[in-house]
């Protein structure tokens, strides 16, 4: 049984039904990458695992528990982190605050009210803040403001604030969307690293295949809502299936 | 020091020595010469410019650190200044127990509203407390006349039933407000030279509180709380995907605030034992926020400079009459000084509030970050004047706080 479990589930939004019956199943420490067409619901799907959607049919399943009715900030404290497509931080903030935060977050849970401490003497979590820039290799950028950083350095800052928490599952939404190539290889490379060096389970939705194939373990073909195929990277290449998915070849009756 | 750093440690310490030392700074001009009007060193006035300070130190809490503009935060302050009246009408001409009350029932009735308006973010947020500060202030001034007494607005009386003291002292008046016996209203005079100073004990007893309110406001600032008020004016999206929940945090510093407007009504009334429903107008509410936007949204100290330079110019422009301006003007040939005057005449004694806004309108085009910023910047120049004296390259600049 997988760490993710996706079973059946379906979403209609007015007359379109963005998804049909989507049978997923995610395994520990692996790499899963969602593909398809634009439209094909991949970022609905997306939706629906962290809580920002409610699915009309249908289950998921995180460690044994139902994420569904939950909001965002549970299903996050369950164990799940998020990266979004235009990377999401605290632009007024340095980049070392952006990282403090959710490593407060995984220390006080959701609400603490921590009025009398002083941000500056959490040595553990500076510590830990420190360590992780360190690893993305942004530790000398520590003290500038997060909303000057280039898009590749968002990108990475954001990755390392997801990171930092420790999620047992992190989901990419496009990584590497309208970045410039260098760009995109260093973001491969990122997730190459971490991918080696830490136990942690990634399901990645990305449009990019150079991306997909380098990197995942596992890959979902969706179309039109639904599951085409699901096999390893080698098989999906030449799938007929997939080629008339990404080609058109589909009928539209 | 106190748990904060040097710097916050420095700034603290300055505006305990300002605040301390008021009675002196603000009256720099001797009794009898033709610049006594620009003293503002009487308790009246004082007791304003550290009263509204906790105000907008509270505001700040809310509004510069979570980015939420309440329009309706001059409601906590008329329901302070109720609960504290109420207290010595029943209670005790003791300052304390009021102002206690006054902060708590502030508080409670800033959960209240809080929670609903902070359903919404936003001008949809701003609409929302206005909307609940205009329909207190017309239940107080209306419906709640049974506890508010209406337009008259709530006053001690002579049949007070008072549990712990007097209705009426012994001479037949209204008792004064203390605290355990020293009266508030009590002023200790020095003339030395051709000055007056004053010292009032209401004035060093709000100046004590404002002091105790701003090291708490300083705490909050730098405490994990606080770095999470600012996280939510960044980006609420992020928050929520990191494991937080953004709606407490919100609140929490609602209530703060709220609760700092209350202790301001409450200190309000202490001074002066009355309260009407005018404290609780849009009006009202506007000037807590021009006070933070003039001296510096976010910043630790601009709140306090914004209510001070906003009561000091208030009170100082209205009492500049024609007389005044005949006077300053009578060098000039004839013609000329009426014309002079005729041209200041709508900026000042009731056009106080036309110039107020100009130097506003000033203030927010010129320096976007308050008066705060244009400190910073005074700073710079001068560093940068200095680095060339010395024949050294200019510093770096750090980054604004």
């Amino acid at each position: 049984m997988g760490i993710l479990e996706v079973k059946g589930v379906g979403k209609r939004f007015g007359g379109l039904q963005a998804l049909g019956d989507v049978n997923l199943s995610v395994q520990e420490n692996t790499v899963h990458a969602i593909i398809g067409p634009n439209g094909a619901g991949k970022s609905t799907l997306l939706n629906c695992l962290v809580g920002k959607l409610i699915p009309d049919t249908g289950s998921v399943m995180f460690d044994g528990q139902s994420v569904l009715g939950r909001s965002p900030h549970e299903i996050n404290q369950m164990g799940i982190s998020r990266v979004f497509q235009t990377p999401e931080i605290f632009g007024d903030l340095t980049v070392l605050e952006n990282v403090m935060i959710p490593c407060f977050a995984r220390r006080d849970g959701s609400f603490r009210m921590h009025a009398f401490g002083s941000v500056t003497g959490e040595y553990d979590m500076l510590e830990k803040a420190e360590k992780m820039l360190d690893d993305v290799n942004m530790l000398s950028k520590a003290h500038l403001h997060a909303g000057s950083l280039s898009r590749g350095d968002k990108r990475r800052l954001e990755m390392a604030m997801c990171l930092v928490q420790e999620p047992r599952l992190l989901l990419l939404d496009e990584p590497t969307a309208g970045m410039a190539r260098a760009d995109t290889n260093n973001t491969i490379d990122l997730l190459k690293e971490i991918k080696h060096n830490r136990d942690i389970t990634m399901c990645i939705i990305e449009h990019d295949m150079h991306v997909v194939f380098s990197l995942a373990d596992r890959i979902t073909v969706l179309a039109q809502g639904t599951p085409l195929v699901e096999d390893t990277p080698q098989n999906i290449k030449g799938h007929p299936k997939v080629r008339e998915a990404y080609l058109g070849e589909a009928h539209v009756d | 020091m106190f748990g904060l750093n040097k710097k916050d440690t420095s700034l603290l310490l300055v505006v305990a020595v300002l605040t301390l030392c008021a009675p002196f700074i603000l009256n720099p001009f001797p009794t009898d010469s033709g610049m006594a009007q620009f003293n503002a060193g009487y308790p009246d006035l004082m007791q304003r410019f550290v009263i509204f300070g906790i105000f907008a130190v509270g505001f700040n809490i809310l509004f510069g650190l979570t980015g939420y503009l309440s329009f309706g935060h001059a409601a906590f302050l008329g329901v302070g200044s109720y609960s504290a009246v109420w207290m010595f009408k029943l209670l005790s001409m003791n300052v304390l127990p009021a102002i206690i009350l006054s902060v708590i029932v502030a508080g409670l009735f800033a959960l209240l509203i809080g929670f609903v308006s902070l359903r919404r973010s936003g001008i949809y947020f701003s609409i929302l407390t206005l909307a609940f500060a205009q329909m207190s202030f017309n239940l107080a001034y209306s419906v709640l006349t049974p506890i508010t007494n209406g337009e008259t607005g709530l006053q001690l009386t002579l049949d007070d039933p008072r549990i712990l003291g007097v209705s009426a002292t012994a001479d037949g008046s209204i008792p004064v407000t203390s605290l355990f016996g020293l009266e508030m209203r009590s002023t200790y005079e020095m003339a030395v030279g051709g000055w007056n100073f004053q010292f009032s004990a209401g004035y060093y007893l709000c100046a004590i509180i404002m002091l105790i309110s701003f090291y708490i406001a300083v705490r909050i600032f730098r405490s994990p709380f606080g770095l999470m008020l600012r996280a939510v004016k960044c980006n609420q999206n992020r928050m929520r995907y990191t494991g937080l929940n953004t709606r407490p945090y919100t609140l929490a510093a609602f209530v703060i605030s709220g609760m700092y407007a209350g202790l301001a009504g409450g200190l309000m009334a202490s001074m002066d034992p009355l309260a009407g429903a005018e404290r609780m107008q849009w009006t009202a509410s506007g000037e807590v926020v021009l006070m933070t936007i003039l001296g510096g949204a976010g910043t630790l100290i601009g709140p306090v400079l914004g209510a001070g330079f906003i009561k000091y110019f208030e009170n100082i422009f209205s009492k500049i009459n024609d007389n005044v301006l005949h006077q300053w003007f009578s060098w000039l040939p004839d013609g000329l000084e009426d014309f002079v005057v005729f041209v200041i005449h709508p900026f000042i004694g009731k056009g106080w509030a036309l110039t107020l806004g100009l130097l506003f309108m000033a203030v927010v085009i010129f320096l976007p970050g308050g008066l705060v910023e244009g400190g910073q910047r005074l700073r710079n120049v001068f560093s940068r004047d200095k680095a060339k004296d010395d024949g050294t390259h200019a510093p770096k600049s750090h980054p604004a706080e």
